[in-house]
């Protein structure tokens, strides 16, 4: 029984369809994981048990019934940035305290219509600002990785540091997870876990709490790749309650992954080896190389010549659009609020108590940013430079299909090695945040370990719309990395 | 790009967070480095170049300007910190 709940998603499927077992007993084994790990973990902030039993028994029925649909039965876990009707949706931030949505965003919806179980909410950075879920109000997430002989706590990542802990530690058999700067493909490194954002506007943003409208997507995070397409499959598709995801067909996946890769051509950024990257990064990079040509692709080099820019114009653009959208957090809709003497220190005491530290950070630095005198000389060269950023891979991908390169600089650090220096937080993005920049698709997949005994992902960057292509590369690194090391069960 | 104390009141204020005099000095510094960090954009060349305001080559579609959902103030309400009869509840605005 036991090992049901090492199942991949496809595998899963493949169990419940031929009668192996129900979904009732296949969510159970995840309920009872996460009751088991979950103080120590701390990956999700709300289960919800009965709920799942519930969705579970109809996804039964339904098998039953031989109307079983792509996710039918598959136990998930949901970020807590996605709104879930009825059920409390934080953004793991103070202001949201207790706000219970009346509604389901569009990609939730997507998973539940097509059968999947929602085991509950997962952890992340407050209002998915960070990039080690340690700006979490409900506590960090931690890694359930640790350093060879070492058992200091590690951070999972961020901001989907709950989700992709919740799949590194099979307590759900897939996740969502959103991704604004990194915050899919980052944390998916450091726990070993395959980690997908899509293009912009492949999948709706409605019912998403928003940070960086222009940069925003959600995407899945799982234990392979073909989860991964499988999942996209469901979350993708137009939605007419938002303007910016765009009515282009959704190919099919599953089918797209398994393309020949014979003669597909993968461009090697050169401006991707940074100083300070660490000589293992660089020695799993060659070797993603090796694998290619081994599968029969070609490698060229490319230049992006702008990539050192794309860091400082996120932390201009993103700020900026996060300040615009926290605006609406007023004590007076939903949520927190803290009285004054009038409806302005109303507002200003509310957004003092409900806020942490880097999301009052980045909403200063936004409305800095915006502010007379200052809009054209920040807001607008971040945005000229984003352009800039974007032509450069247009170019590229006049040569190439693909881009590979390292996820991130380095592997998973330890809890508050690096909290105190904003600036040193932000470089983590510093290789994923280009993707987000130009609106194009990102992957990350385990490729191997570090000296320490940690993970370490690759990263590939598709043409827009390209997931198909996307996936099927990603499926290279996947098979010639083989079985990898899994974390020392030291949580329960 | 240095910002004084006085410009994180002010940005405060319209940004409506009150911070405490120990915020103001953490942030005057935070931000500054932030701010002296990104003016190294200054050294990109973006004459002639348009700001993106798109990340995908898109057409926004258009809608029929017609109502098509509504009728529930009281769900609208339901997670109100104070609320009456369907309505909002704010400390008095007008005099």
């Amino acid at each position: 029984m036991s090992d049901l709940i090492d199942l991949t998603i496809t595998e899963a499927r493949e169990g419940l369809e031929n009668g192996d077992f129900s979904a009732q007993e296949y969510t159970q084994v995840h309920l009872n994981e996460i009751e088991a790990a979950n103080k120590a973990l701390n990956a999700f902030i709300l289960p919800t048990p009965e709920k799942a039993k519930e969705m579970a028994k109809a996804s039964d029925e339904r098998i039953g019934k031989g109307e079983a649909g792509l996710l039918e039965g598959i136990p998930l876990g949901i970020k807590d940035l996605f709104c879930t009707k009825d059920v409390r949706t934080t953004a793991c931030s103070h202001i949201l305290d207790g706000f219970e949505p009346p509604y389901e965003s569009t990609v939730t919806s997507n998973l539940w219509n097509a059968g999947g179980v929602m085991l509950g909410k997962l952890n992340l950075d407050e209002f998915a600002m960070g990039s080690s879920n340690e700006t979490s109000f409900y506590e960090p997430c931690i890694n359930p990785w640790r350093r060879t002989n070492d058992d200091t706590n590690l951070v999972p990542g961020g901001s989907s540091g709950g989700s992709a802990c919740a799949v590194c530690a099979h307590l759900c058999a897939g996740a969502t997870a959103t991704d604004t700067g990194g915050s899919i493909r980052q944390p998916a490194a450091f726990t070993g876990t395959v980690g997908l954002k899509p293009t912009y506007g492949r999948v709706s943003r409605w019912g998403t709490v928003a940070f960086a409208s222009s940069l925003d997507q959600a995407g899945p995070i799982t234990r392979s790749v073909a989860d991964s397409a499988l999942m996209l499959q469901v979350m993708a598709g137009h939605d007419a309650k938002d303007t910016t995801c765009v009515d282009v067909p959704v190919p099919d996946y599953s089918a797209a992954m398994l393309e020949k890769v014979k003669g597909l051509k993968i461009g090697i950024p050169k401006e991707y080896r940074v100083e300070g990257m660490g000589a293992e990064i660089d020695a799993l990079w060659e070797q993603g190389i090796e694998w290619f040509k081994d599968a029969g692709a070609t490698i060229k080099e490319v230049s992006l010549p702008h990539t050192k820019y794309a860091l400082p114009a996120y932390y201009i653009v993103a700020p900026a659009e996060a300040s615009s959208n926290l605006a609406r957090y007023d004590g007076v809709k939903y949520g927190l609020r803290v009285e004054g003497d009038d409806i302005l220190s109303m507002y200003e005491n509310t957004r003092a108590a409900g806020f942490g530290a880097e999301v009052k950070r980045r909403i200063l630095m936004g409305t800095y940013v915006l502010s007379a005198g200052y809009y054209d000389a920040y807001y607008l060269k971040a945005q000229k430079v984003r352009t800039r950023i974007k032509q450069d891979f247009d170019a590229a991908f006049n040569d190439v299909d693909v881009l590979l390169t390292p996820t991130t600089p380095s592997p998973a650090f330890g809890v508050g090695e690096k909290s105190a220096d904003p600036l040193e937080m932000y470089l983590n993005d510093i290789f994923t945040v280009t993707a987000n920049m130009a609106g194009l698709p990102g992957i990350s997949v385990p490729a191997g370990c570090s000296a320490s005994g940690l993970p370490l992902g690759l990263q590939l960057i598709g043409k827009a719309f390209d997931e198909g292509t996307l996936l099927k590369a990603a499926r290279v690194i996947e098979e010639a990395a083989g079985a990898l090391p899994q974390p020392t069960k030291w949580w329960v | 790009m240095e910002i004084n104390e006085a410009t994180v009141r002010k940005i405060a204020g319209l940004a409506r967070l009150k911070v405490s005099d120990d915020e103001v000095s953490s942030l005057q510094g935070e931000l500054s480095s932030i701010l002296s960090w990104v003016s190294e954009l200054e050294e990109v060349d973006t004459d002639d170049v348009e700001p993106m305001t798109s990340a995908v080559d898109t057409v926004v579609k258009l809608r029929k300007d017609e109502v098509t959902d509504g009728g529930y103030a009281k769900l609208v309400t339901k997670n109100a910190p104070k609320s009456e009869d369907d309505f909002f509840v704010v400390p008095k605005v007008v005099e």
